[in-house]
């Protein structure tokens, strides 16, 4: 057989983590509250699922949008042939009054600086492909969304060095882990082009403080490196003021000079609940940085459909201004209600003020501080108590323990059903007086012939 | 210790600053032109009008009159929207089980049903842009080459070769055989590749082509695909005009010429379709990557993720397309609107002495203006379309930016526009002309606007005073 290119042939798109089997056996058995009560419930997809009636109230209210139409006339034509890579104006502009309503108001978004792309995964590979060459290295903190794997190094050919964070201060970045992770590179041999962090994090879901922010403004600065920041989680702060936008910070003069090299990734996927439409955004105020991603569009554009219904959407002020304050609500009481369910089994979780998840620390019941047991639990995890949640491992944690899991994507009742199984589970534990249930699982598995089965399957992607 | 970039400037990548995004090119440079001064009948009937874009404008009455009729198929109408929160979580990058089928039935249809598609081999992309993109990412490392026939698609450059770092080799075809790809021509481009020691790694071909909007017979595919089986390398056909053949000879694609090639090794073979020009859905962003190589298949579809089609257009599109009725109606009506636009065009263009290399498919012509040139040459060549763009104040694309190996050549796109603005361009209308100072200066009338007609053209070009072409428009490049 003639070969394939050595991008076809290789393993960096990260499909083949350990992470896909959970996608697999939920995928056999998934859980339905009436048809499928005892199958696997999918707590490792981070979608926002709270606030469709919303969405759908304001559609019926608002059929031209909805409908190819502008003013009751129609602009069918017009859209179907609209593939100009700058964007539908009128798109743009209420995608970045959005984004300004988001960050309280306090930044004002210029739309020729907006660049849309085919989703955040798109948008994230298309500016490491402007401002890296193959081979350079972006920094990212640890834990990092898997996905990044895939979308940042894949194609591009950079590198991804961690900036090891840790469970000691909650997982904040700090200087030495940033001198740390520059020296790691230098010594690989790397260039280093960027930072990267996403804030709010995913998987922590917790807001980059200011000082966390100044600290990694300073080492760009210095370094003369770009920083990017994933901000797609957003729209999640339970509370807008809690959130502070990298834009926001560099408005203050002194980092005047770095205003070129600081770029925002952007979309509606998770705080509109909006994945399938694929709608992202980088937002740059390096005039060729936004010249280079929008020629680079054209290979994911929006669709003008799409563009057209969001438009009306983004644009009804008042609208979104229910909308952000009954999402942030409702992502609030839910994060609780999984909070408090498991600390009901004694289970704790790192506090987070913004996400579709929490970031659980279950430490205490690996049978030995390793990844290895990191694992054995996330078996028993998925086959004993039919969840399945994201292993801190597949999301870079330096510690192992750590586990994120969704809670947005469900019925209160079937989280509810979930904390109940997880209470359920470690209760008969315990009675059982044994810590070391895990050995003897009916289902335990060696890693290694996991991750030979799953080299040769098609799977889907890692949610986001 | 490796020092990290320099205090001057943060570099951007070498991608980002190279000019292999294509857009210095004259093709793009007219659409510039026409960005900056667009025709408006009413608005502005002096504008340059557009006949630099493929787009094909001719049915959107029967797609309108279908939406109208089926209000379910969308995810924002009272019929519709119980299914709006799952199309809207969907981002499966297999895309919409019901799409995938309908898209293969719409493939099988464009081939009158000759060859069946599998959905379980359609690979959704950002627009056949993407698909492009996507396939050399699957075949080709940086550095290796494709071979290609001249003339070719000028974005070609940048969706094969920008971000991929795979160049393009041609294969000139010359007009003297109507510009038919020969097995002389293929062979040698592939040789004088190999002396320079580069890596061949596939073909790709346009069927229907763009811009010649002639179709392959199939002695011919045979030959391709022979040719590419014997090499061990890839072939790519995009097929994203498929269903714009208009007049015999029927289109042949090349997955019907291999159901008869049992030694071939379908290994090999991909083809690249879209919506964009079949059905004139651009703005909806479908491309498809079909491959018989499972593992480019899982590839691509994993790439797929950086330019997966909306989920809202899959769905209504999948409605669109399964629906036979509506499908059979609009390839035929399609059909047969191209070919009275086609027809009605190059008659006009042949009273007035222009001929045009006879096709049979694409939303084009392929112009014959080497009669025109004061010199056999690209520069000639430039000087022609610049007094085009800035007298006729129309947009034709030059034959230099579609890599054509003789000057003369454009390509002038008929499918973007009503019969009114049709007619504006080839109507002929007298004009007085005014000596000034032994210069000729035209002042012409033509309907209230101020630009020349096509059969004045010729008169223009062939005077020796002709006004030097100084558009404010438009930045010739020779």
């Amino acid at each position: 057989m003639t070969v394939l290119s050595r991008l076809a042939g290789s393993n960096t798109h990260g499909q083949d983590s350990s992470y896909f089997l959970g996608w697999e056996e939920y995928e056999k058995n998934p859980f339905d509250e009436s048809r499928n009560p005892n199958g696997m419930i999918q707590m490792g997809l981070a979608e926002n699922q709270l606030c469709f009636d919303l969405l759908e109230s304001w559609i019926a209210k608002n059929p031209d949008s909805a409908n190819f139409k502008c003013n009751g006339q129609s602009v069918f034509r017009d859209l179907a042939l609209f593939q100009d890579y700058h964007g539908l104006p009128q798109f743009k502009k209420a995608f970045v009054s959005y984004m300004s309503l988001l960050r309280g108001n306090k930044v004002t978004f210029d739309p020729s600086k907006l660049v849309l792309t085919a989703g955040a995964t798109s948008a994230n590979e298309t500016l490491i492909f402007c401002l890296a060459n193959p081979g350079e290295a972006v920094l990212i903190p640890t834990p990092y969304y898997p996905g990044f794997d895939r979308d940042l190094k894949w194609r591009t050919g950079a590198e991804i060095v961690p900036i090891k964070c840790s469970s000691y201060n909650n997982f904040k970045i700090t200087k030495t882990a940033l001198e740390e992770a520059y020296n790691s590179a230098k010594n690989q041999g790397l260039v280093v082009k960027a930072v990267l962090v996403t804030n709010p994090s995913n998987p922590l879901g917790t807001t980059l403080s200011k000082d966390e922010i100044t600290l990694v403004l300073n080492f760009v600065s210095s370094k003369n490196m770009h920083l990017i920041s994933d901000e797609i989680y957003a729209g999640t702060v339970f509370n807008s003021s809690s959130f502070t936008s990298v834009m926001e910070a560099i408005t203050d003069k002194k980092w005047a000079h770095l205003l070129d090299r600081v770029h925002v990734v952007s979309s509606l996927s998770k705080d509109l609940g909006l994945p399938g439409f694929r709608v992202g955004a980088i937002y740059s105020n390096d005039p060729k940085v936004v010249s280079a991603a929008t020629k680079m569009s054209s290979f994911g554009l929006v669709s003008a459909q799409t563009q057209h219904l969001l438009a009306g959407l983004l644009s009804d002020h008042k609208f979104m201004e229910k909308y952000i304050t009954h999402n942030q609500a409702r992502l609030k009481a839910r994060q609780a209600m999984l909070v408090s369910g498991l600390k009901r089994a004694e289970i704790n979780c790192l506090e987070s003020n913004s996400g579709l998840f929490a970031w659980v620390d279950m430490r205490h019941l690996l049978k030995s501080r390793t990844f290895e047991a990191e694992m054995e639990l996330w078996k028993d995890v998925l086959y004993e108590m039919k969840l399945n949640i994201s292993p801190g491992s597949s999301c870079h944690c330096s510690e192992p323990g750590w586990f994120r899991v969704c809670f947005a994507n469900m019925s209160d009742h079937t989280l509810d059903l979930a904390m109940q199984r997880v209470k359920s589970f470690l209760d008969s534990k315990i009675n059982k007086n044994s810590h070391s249930y895990l050995k003897n699982s009916r289902r335990a598995r060696s890693l290694s012939s996991w991750v030979f089965r799953l080299s040769f399957d098609d799977k889907e992607p890692e949610e986001r | 210790m490796i020092e990290n970039v320099g205090n001057d400037q943060v570099l951007l990548s070498k991608i980002a600053t190279s000019n292999h995004h294509g857009e210095n090119s004259e093709y793009f440079e007219g659409w510039k032109a026409y960005d900056r001064d667009p025709y408006h009948p009413t608005n502005n009937p002096n504008g340059v009008i557009q006949m630099g874009l493929a787009e094909n404008q001719l049915c959107f009455d029967l797609i309108n009159e279908w939406m109208m009729q089926n209000p379910q198929a969308s995810i924002c109408t009272h019929e519709g929207v119980h299914r709006f929160m799952d199309i809207a979580i969907f981002q499966d990058y297999h895309g919409l089980p019901e799409f995938r089928r309908a898209i293969a039935k719409f493939m099988g249809k464009v081939r009158d049903e000759r060859v069946i598609f599998d959905p379980n081999r359609i690979v959704m992309s950002g627009g056949a842009t993407g698909a492009n993109e996507t396939i050399i990412f699957c075949l080709a490392n940086p550095g290796d080459v494709f071979l290609i026939p001249s003339p070719y698609y000028p974005a070609f450059y940048r969706d094969l070769g920008w971000r991929t770092g795979v160049n393009l080799v041609p294969i000139p075809c010359k007009s003297s055989n109507n510009f038919q790809i020969t097995k002389e021509a293929l062979e040698s481009a592939y040789e004088d590749a190999l002396k320079k020691d580069l890596k061949v790694k596939g073909l790709i071909i346009t069927n229907p082509s763009n811009p010649l909007g002639t179709v392959l017979d199939k002695g011919t595919l045979r030959d391709l695909v022979t040719f590419i089986n014997d090499k061990r390398i890839h072939l790519v056909c995009d097929e994203i005009y498929a269903a714009t053949v208009f007049d015999p000879p029927r289109f042949t694609s090349v997955v019907e010429v291999i159901q008869d090639m049992p030694g071939i090794d379908r290994d090999l073979i991909h083809i690249i379709y879209s919506l964009s020009k079949d059905m004139g859905l651009p703005g909806f962003r479908v491309g498809i990557i079909y491959s018989y190589n499972d593992k480019v298949v899982i590839a691509a579809r994993r790439m797929s993720s950086f330019s997966l089609v909306s989920s809202q257009t899959q769905h209504m599109l999948a409605a669109l397309l399964s629906d036979d009725a509506f499908v059979n109606k609009f390839l035929g009506k399609s059909k047969e609107r191209l070919s009275k636009r086609y027809h009605h065009f190059t008659g006009q263009l042949a009273n007035v002495g222009i001929r045009c290399l006879r096709s049979n498919a694409g939303l084009y012509v392929w112009m014959n203006l080497q009669h025109l040139l004061k010199e056999a040459t690209v520069e000639g060549e430039l000087k022609l379309w610049k007094l085009i763009i800035n007298q006729v104040k129309t947009n034709m694309s030059p034959g230099s930016s579609f890599h054509c190996s003789e000057p003369g050549w454009f390509r002038v796109c008929f499918a973007n526009m009503d019969d009114d603005t049709l007619e504006k361009v080839v109507k002929s209308t007298p004009s007085p002309i005014n000596k000034k100072r032994g210069q000729m200066e035209l002042q012409l009338s033509f309907t209230g606007s101020d630009s020349l007609s096509i059969s004045q053209l010729g008169s223009l070009i062939l005077s020796p005073h002709s006004p030097s072409s100084e558009s404010p428009l438009v930045k010739g490049r020779t």
